[in-house]
């Protein structure tokens, strides 16, 4: 009656053993999932940050430097019951945010009682200090020290950029998976574009935890761990004293600064009026502040050096005659008559040459000048022939670095405008335009836009005679002492070197006895170029380029004052100023300064 | 002595090896979970789980001693005698007992601990093998049915009482000796048919469809067979009574299961519904059994059981040690120890002329295969969670002791076969 009983037993033994086999197959051998699981289970990578580089001026000033700051971090399972008025009162917060903190660590993903969440971030050195007595009142509560940037002082803010908590959208786009959420990153400036050289490269411990997230040793006693490389030091052609001395010149004004040593591309001051302090975009402070200066209507965040587009003005008219001399269209002896019908002038001459137009800016005598490239007679058809003038036009003029970005290190460079057929093809709807459409371009008004970098890259071209380096403001990157390679590549102009001779003449003259007189210095021969910009209904805005010395050029510059009449006046003095005080250290003349500073440069009404 | 050299010479020496290699290999890898690295304390060391389980080991090598001198007719003549201890035992314990992770099971003796319910297994067994045994029982009589479930029903609702539903369950595994008995297999098919639609129904979201499946079959097997009213209004019932089991099902997870047991089967169905929550014992055991690969990540090399992400690791979750540590292939030689020592037990109650020892050979190999089963196959998501230990591996006294009282009164009554008049 039990036949076979004992076998079926046996079987079924057998068979669920055979079951587990394979079940145990298929979870050990075949699905690697679980082995993946297991070590994101227990394997801990520790990010060991390195310290970022540091940013110097060129003669080896500290300009940023890295200062350490204080997070706030709660171990929960060792938090007692505490004094939170008093809590409040030392870390100087309200009750409801000591709620809300509480409130919001309770509800992350990653929320641990044993595992130490970052509670305040960003306590600064001083704030410590007040804090840290009061400590062993709060168990539970530990201070962890980070790095973060620091200013040696509030000066060359929009180009340095700063330093943030990475945004979502950039994490997301981060081709690199470098970042994590909450890591830092170098936003605009220099701090942005250099990033990859001042983050250096992070190292890693690969430590074992526990359930708990309590790190129970090195995974393989550390043969995988890796250390940190610190961030490479950048040295920048920047001279913070001329720097410094800039932004006072500037101080209440709009507008911008730039200067460049010729020779080299090197920048040797960038201005932007007005800046903020750097140092309000750094620790615990960094969002409230960075609200009111994005806010500002001021627009303090706006470098205006490489994002402001403006229409040159007289200066263009430097490069108007390079282009004519080039064309063969005139000679540095070519008169033209001061008709002053089609376009009005100052000044009481009649018949000047090349280097008495530019001294006086003699408008008709360049809008001769522009009738004479544009419309050479190769073509009857006078549409057509402008077009064919204009083309070869804006091959000079874009030789000079117009028109396009001149690819400085930072980020955000405009490109500003130099007028193209295809252009006004675009603004005439396709319907002919002729010179007679366009001859404003002559004087550096109508299309033309300028930012203010290649205003000053233009003087450095002609400082140069006739070549630039591409303006840069980093020039030694760590230990190899070199630029980035496209800074050591010089950009020649399609203009004969020779021909910048009659430019720096006129240049020379121009300072000497001409408008730009307040920019005269007393052994310092300085050449330069005014320019009155119109703004209707506003006051015009003032420019001046400038370079000294006259042989051997050391300084390049350009200067920009908004709204403020002659560019004779406050731009050719702050011009001055900061020529003489890069070449001589000081300056020698307290009744300009003054007279900057006072800021009275438009002529009552 | 020349008495106890004849009776070691007679015990069943392949047994003892399996024996005592499993016993051994739980001991190591109830070393590998509590290991740190850190302290580097020895496997010897008493405060750590692995040095007290070697003091359980020693002192079941004296129990096993105890259980050889003494006379093979003790256990069968006791056998009543014990079980209405045990009876009292149980009942005593939810009063003077002690509560032991949620569970009040355990008496305390001094500063150990002891849990009776571990101890009922082989008085049960005894008992069930008496009765069987006894003149004049027939496995087809009604009422000697009734009190075959009564002696193993009665310890087992005590035990419920104490809210220990693994050890409890371990009870049903009799099923089998009653089967191998003479019993009708029809007990077992219902048994199982019925847990497999339990299943099904949990993994089958629209109990529509099973109704439907059963609707199709019945008239399939009405049309297909023979047209007899009496087939016809069986068939009819069953399946009216298995729809009843599928309707049955949502009111028995729902209000018959306590919450804790509920989720334990949910998370059978489905791990990744809460992997945090109800879902963390078979979800990180099956992370650390599945981790080991197929030769493992070496001895103390464990990362998931050492760092205590598996619960009851040296108790219930032994397994996951193995799997971790020894991959693939020392799961391959634990499933195959226990095998070969279930196959041995049989062997051996097979060779039994005496209906008693046969019957206590069944008892003891249900009750070693119902934890194997189990243990395995919760460890490995095939089962829910029951918290019962795996024989002579999981860190315990009490369950190291029951398994080994078990396991050597049956080599005990092996030993003197011979001597014993057959009796039918």
């Amino acid at each position: 009656m039990n036949e076979g009983r004992k076998e079926i037993l046996q079987i079924v033994i057998v068979l669920v053993a055979l079951v587990f086999l394979v079940k145990l197959f298929f979870i050990q051998v075949v699905d690697d999932r679980y082995a993946e699981l297991s070590d994101s289970n227990a394997i801990l990578r520790q990010t060991e940050y390195p310290v970022r580089g540091l940013i110097k001026d060129r003669h080896g000033k500290l300009i940023v430097y890295n200062t350490p700051e204080f997070n706030l971090e709660v171990l929960l399972k060792d938090v007692k019951r505490f004094d939170s008025a008093k809590f409040c009162a030392v870390f100087e917060i309200s009750r409801e945010e000591l709620r809300k903190k509480f409130k919001e660590m309770k509800a992350r993903k990653e929320y641990s009682r044993f595992k130490p969440t970052l509670f305040l971030s960003q306590l600064s050195t001083t704030d410590f200090a007040k804090v840290q007595d009061y400590l062993d009142e709060f168990p539970g509560f530990y201070v962890q020290p980070r790095t973060t940037r620091a200013y040696s002082s509030a000066a060359l803010a929009n180009a340095l950029g700063y330093v943030s908590e990475i945004s979502k959208t950039k994490l997301e786009n981060d081709a690199s998976k470098i970042y994590k959420q909450g890591d830092y990153i170098g936003q605009s400036g220099i701090e942005g574009f250099y990033e990859e050289q001042l983050r250096g490269t992070r190292g890693v411990r690969i430590k074992l935890r526990n359930v708990k997230g309590i790190i129970k040793g090195s995974f393989k006693d550390g043969a995988y761990d890796t250390l940190s490389i610190p961030g490479q030091d950048l040295t920048t052609g920047i001279d913070l004293e001329l720097q410094k001395y800039g932004e006072y010149l500037m101080g209440g004004k709009s507008g911008s600064v730039a200067a460049i040593e010729p020779s080299s591309g090197e920048i040797l001051a960038l201005v932007s009026g007005p800046s903020y302090d750097p140092n309000l975009l750094t620790g615990r402070r960094y969002s409230s502040n960075f609200r009111l200066i994005s806010s500002d209507t001021n627009k303090p965040l706006f470098n205006r050096p490489l994002m402001a587009q403006y229409r040159p003005g007289s200066i263009f008219k430097i490069a108007q005659a390079m282009t004519a001399l080039q064309e063969g269209v005139i000679t540095p002896e070519t008169r033209i008559r001061c008709d002053r019908t089609l376009i009005d002038c100052h000044g009481d001459h009649t018949n000047e040459d090349l280097r008495g137009a530019i001294t006086n800016s003699c408008n008709p005598y360049f809008l001769g000048v522009l009738r004479r490239m544009l419309n050479k007679g190769i073509i009857d058809d006078p549409f057509k022939d402008t077009r064919i003038g204009l083309a070869e036009w804006d091959k000079h003029i874009m030789s000079f670095g117009f028109g396009k970005p001149l690819g400085i290190d930072l980020p955000n460079e405009k490109n500003g405008l130099v007028p193209t057929p295809e252009m006004y093809d675009q603004a005439y709807h396709n319907r002919p335009w002729k010179f007679s459409n366009i001859y404003s371009i002559a004087i550096g008004e109508g299309e033309n836009l300028v930012v203010p970098l290649q205003m000053a890259n233009f003087v450095a071209t002609i400082a140069n005679r006739g070549y630039y380096y591409a303006p840069h403001i980093v020039k030694a990157i760590g230990k190899d002492q070199k630029p980035l390679p496209q800074y050591l590549i010089r950009h020649y102009t399609t203009i004969d070197s020779a021909n910048f001779r009659v430019a720096i003449d006129a240049m020379q003259r121009v300072v000497d006895a001409g408008t730009g007189m307040r920019a005269k210095l007393r052994d310092i021969i300085v050449c330069g170029k005014t320019g009155t910009v119109q703004n209707d209904p506003l006051p015009d805005h003032a420019v001046f380029i400038a370079f000294a010395p006259r042989e051997n050029p050391k300084i390049a510059i350009s200067v920009y004052v908004e709204d403020s009449g002659q560019g004779g006046r406050s731009a050719a003095s702050i011009a001055s100023l900061m020529i003489e005080k890069y070449l001589l250290g000081h300056t020698n003349r307290p009744y300009i300064e003054q007279y900057v500073m006072n800021g009275k440069f438009l002529d009552p009404k | 002595m020349k008495r106890e050299d004849s009776i070691s010479g007679s015990l069943d020496w392949p047994t003892i090896g399996l024996y005592l290699a499993l016993v051994f290999l739980g001991w190591i890898n109830i070393y590998a979970v509590v290991y740190d690295e850190g302290v580097h304390q020895p496997i010897f060391s008493l405060t750590l789980n692995s040095g007290r389980q070697l003091v359980f080991i020693v002192a079941s090598f004296f129990i096993i001693m105890g259980i050889v001198i003494l006379d093979m007719r003790f256990y069968e003549t006791f056998a009543y005698v014990l079980y209405g201890l045990i009876l009292v035992l149980l009942f005593l314990v939810p009063i003077i007992g002690k509560e032991v992770g949620g569970n009040k099971a355990w008496i305390g003796i001094g500063s150990f601990g002891v849990q009776p319910s571990e101890f009922a297994k082989f008085v049960v067994a005894l008992a069930v093998a008496k009765y069987i045994s006894s003149v004049g029982f027939r496995m087809d009589n009604l009422r000697n049915q009734a009190i075959l479930f009564g002696i193993i029903g009665l310890p087992m609702a005590l035990i419920l009482f104490q809210k220990d539903t693994g050890t409890a369950l371990v009870f049903t595994s009799f099923i089998f000796v009653f089967f191998r008995e003479g019993m009708s297999p029809f007990l077992m098919i219902v048994g199982i048919c019925a847990a497999a639609i339990f299943i099904l129904t949990l993994l089958i979201p629209n109990q529509l469809y099973l109704h439907g499946a059963i609707i199709t079959l019945l008239i399939l097997l009405i049309g297909f067979g023979k047209k007899k009213f009496k087939r016809i209004a069986i068939l009819t019932v069953g399946a009216v009574m298995i729809m009843g089991v599928i309707e049955s099902v949502d009111y028995v997870v729902t209000d018959v299961l306590k919450p804790h047991q509920q989720n334990r089967v949910k998370a059978l169905i489905n791990p990744d519904v809460d992997p945090l929550g109800f879902g963390w014992n078979v979800t990180q055991s099956k992370i650390a059994i599945g981790s080991g690969g197929f030769f493992g990540k070496g001895f103390l090399k464990g990362t998931q059981t050492k760092f205590d992400f598996v619960p009851e690791q040296s108790t219930d979750f032994i397994f996951c040690t193995i799997g971790e540590e020894h991959g693939w292939v020392g799961s391959l030689v634990v499933v195959a120890l226990f095998v070969a020592l279930l196959l041995r037990i049989i062997f051996i109650a097979e060779r039994q002329k005496n209906r008693f020892t046969r019957v206590y050979a069944y008892s003891i190999a249900s009750i070693f295969f119902f934890h194997f089963a189990v243990n395995i196959g919760m460890t490995v998501g095939l089962f829910p969670v029951i918290g019962i230990p795996l024989p002579f591996f999981s860190y315990g006294g009490s369950s190291l002791w029951g398994f080994t009282i078990l396991l050597f009164i049956l080599l005990k009554l092996d030993a003197h076969r011979g001597q014993v008049l057959q009796r039918i």
